[in-house]
């Protein structure tokens, strides 16, 4: 995907963002402006850039291939599947696990990724959560 | 004199035991993150604001532990520039042309402590500035109304990218994205809601903490992913002799003059919109360089090389905190997180500040004073210490990264949904890194949108409706030439002053690789 692809996702965006402005329901008391019109300028200007970005490209960026592509993506399910883990797994083993497998994703040896996993986790929990009593996810065994 | 004693209250209020260990151990914490490989001072400081929000700190111990912090950063940031040639942020680029060569030379501690008393150098003068010049910016800020504000606000957005800026339609996209994501939630004056789909998560609007967190933060993490099979700087490190620690007397004295200049210089660029920290240190540089490089030694490891870029982009992160303070408008990207961080305490940087909290105001340059001094002590006996972080790995430091950053967020809301949505900016980020948009418009959006929205319609009802109301008074007309020539003048000049950095870079660099 290089300016131009994006030129056309950003006047795509703007051109919906734009059509969602003008729906938005005012009430009958409103100011003179009201909650439409700002948004509709923005969504202007956006458009205005992007069609910049569609006639005058910069030169494409380096996409990374196929592999770091999948690492990121692989990252990306990780750091998702610990949102929802963690109010049902708790802090520490949910951190454990999701640190582990980044560490490892990163090029760790698996050994060292699991045992720095559970040492990350539970320093962050010792800090964040002992010293300092930052509230954290609590799961089914009460950390 | 009535600066003065505002001034000596501020110390009143910073000198307490538990200010004084705070700012201790911010300055400690911020070398470190800024040392840290893909951690620097905007970043650093992001990860660190839900984490002071949610340890429920007072608003003048946070502020004071998150200015250390970002103080330090600052600092921290020179050690691998001069050590491994990598710029830790954009402004440190200049410091590695004479830097790194000293290094090479086996004269690393030298630089290193010659660059921390010119940073210390350069933000001393520029803190003083801070204090006489933001009240008077005060006084013209007050004769502000609703359309002055909005006219300046298009001003931050217009000049955001500065000088060195090459494709201002980015500039002007990235800042139009983070406005538009400030429109999400329920509208302030009539209580509609907009852009939220239904989703009663949306109602609240996107808290730009977790925009921040993902845009700076997460993103760092999948570049590292990208790049990991590429070597990194650890072994570099290793093999570095660091030389003796402390700057020699005539080294001190011949560079007196050149942190002198490029003091001034780069605090009036820090002042100056669109200008920054990053001009800042290179203009100090160029003119340093025409002044007193007779032998041509400038890029070969000239200490003044080394000073003039540090007490330049130092002074200059000092100016910029002008501008931020008395009119609530930050001109670059450390600033910006700066403004994210008094928001996110419930304080609104700009004139009224000054009257209404002058404890704060006064007690954030008090803590700046106090940060710089610890922080000149701290680094020129521990940077050794500090030395030795860059040898962290990036593979266990960036699962910590990740994962403090959702303890920060998850602390605040708890709510999963936050998580999520903080993961999204953090592709985003990466993606938007990828096609060269820069990231601080979004955020700058993202902080000011909702101000800037109300500044407009408030204009807009004083006047019934009438647009012409933006451009009525002198002070609106001279805003808004300033940001029309702001916008312009990079994309006349902007390709030509870039390639002018990159070329010094390129010189210097084809030297010592």
């Amino acid at each position: 995907m290089g300016d131009r692809a994006f030129g056309a996702i950003g006047l795509a965006l703007a051109a919906f963002f734009i059509w969602q402005a003008t729906q938005i329901q005012t009430s009958f008391i409103s100011d003179p402006v009201g909650p439409k019109a700002f948004p509709i300028i923005i969504g202007g200007v956006l458009g205005i850039a992007s069609l910049v970005m569609l006639l005058r490209p910069d030169p494409r960026p380096d996409w990374p291939a196929a592999g770091p592509f999948l690492e990121i993506a692989g990252a990306v399910v990780v750091m998702v599947l610990y949102a929802l883990a963690l109010p049902v797994a708790g802090f520490v083993i949910a951190t454990a696990v999701a640190s582990g497998i980044l560490s490892w994703r990163l090029g760790t040896r698996p050994l060292t990724a699991a045992l720095a996993g559970v040492l990350i986790s539970l320093g962050i929990y010792a800090v964040f959560h002992l010293i300092l009593g930052l509230s954290l996810a609590t799961g089914p065994l009460g950390f | 004199m009535e600066t003065l004693s505002a001034l000596g209250d501020g110390f009143a209020i910073a000198l307490t035991w538990q200010n004084l260990g705070l700012a201790l151990l911010g300055c400690f914490l911020g070398t470190i993150i800024g040392a840290l490989p893909g951690l620097g001072p905007s970043n650093g400081v992001a990860i660190l604001i839900p984490l002071a929000f949610s340890l429920g700190l007072d608003a003048t111990p946070a502020l004071i532990l998150l200015t250390s912090v970002y103080y330090g950063a600052m600092y921290g940031g020179r050690i691998s520039s001069i050590l491994l040639n990598i710029p830790g942020d954009e402004p440190a680029l200049m410091t590695t042309l004479d830097g790194y060569p000293m290094a090479q030379q086996g004269r690393a501690g030298e630089a290193l402590a010659l660059s921390g008393v010119a940073s210390f150098v350069g933000a001393f003068f520029a803190t003083w500035g801070l204090v006489f010049l933001a009240p008077q910016l005060v006084k013209v800020a007050l004769l502000f109304g609703p359309a002055e504000y909005f006219a300046l606000d298009v001003l931050a957005f217009a000049t955001l990218g500065g000088i060195s800026s090459t494709n201002q339609a980015k500039s002007a996209w990235a800042a139009a994205l983070g406005l538009g994501i400030a429109m999400i939630g329920v509208d302030g004056q009539t209580g509609v809601p907009r852009f939220s789909f239904g989703e009663v998560h949306l109602y609240d609007g996107i808290d730009f903490l977790v925009a921040i967190v993902g845009l700076f933060a997460l993103s760092e993490v999948f570049v590292f992913l990208e790049h990991r099979s590429e070597g990194s700087g650890e072994a570099k490190a290793a093999g570095m002799k660091i030389g003796r620690i402390t700057p020699g007397w005539k080294m001190l004295k011949d560079c007196t003059p050149t942190m002198a200049r490029s003091t001034v210089l780069g605090f009036v660029a820090g002042v100056l919109p669109g200008a920054g920290a990053s001009l800042g240190s290179f203009i100090s540089y160029s003119v340093e360089k025409r002044l007193v490089d007779r032998e041509g030694t400038f890029g070969k490891g000239d200490p003044r090389g080394v000073a003039a870029p540090e007490a330049g982009n130092n002074a200059a992160a000092g100016g910029a905190l002008v501008p931020m303070l008395a009119l609530g408008v930050p001109g670059s990207g450390t600033t910006a997180v700066l403004l994210a961080m008094l928001l996110a305490l419930n304080i609104t940087p700009g004139p009224l500040l000054f009257q209404s909290n002058p404890d704060v105001v006064w007690g954030l340059i008090a803590a700046l004073f106090i940060g710089n001094f610890m922080l000149l002590l701290l680094n020129i006996p521990m940077v050794g210490l500090f030395v030795r972080v860059l040898l962290v790995p990036p593979k266990f430091l960036m699962p910590i990264v990740a994962m403090v950053s959702f303890v920060g967020i998850y602390g605040i809301s708890g709510s999963t949904f936050d998580l999520l949505v903080m993961v999204l900016f953090g592709v985003l980020g990466w993606v938007l890194r990828k096609l060269d948009v820069p990231l601080v418009p979004v955020i700058l959006g993202v902080l000011l949108g909702n101000a800037m929205e109300a500044n407009l319609r408030r204009a807009m009802t004083i006047s019934d409706g009438d647009w012409t109301v933006l451009f009525a008074s002198p002070l609106s007309l001279i805003l808004w030439g300033i940001a029309i020539v702001g916008f312009v003048l990079p994309i006349l000049f902007g390709k030509a002053v870039k390639r002018r950095m990159r070329m010094r870079k390129d010189a210097a660099g084809s030297t010592s690789d």
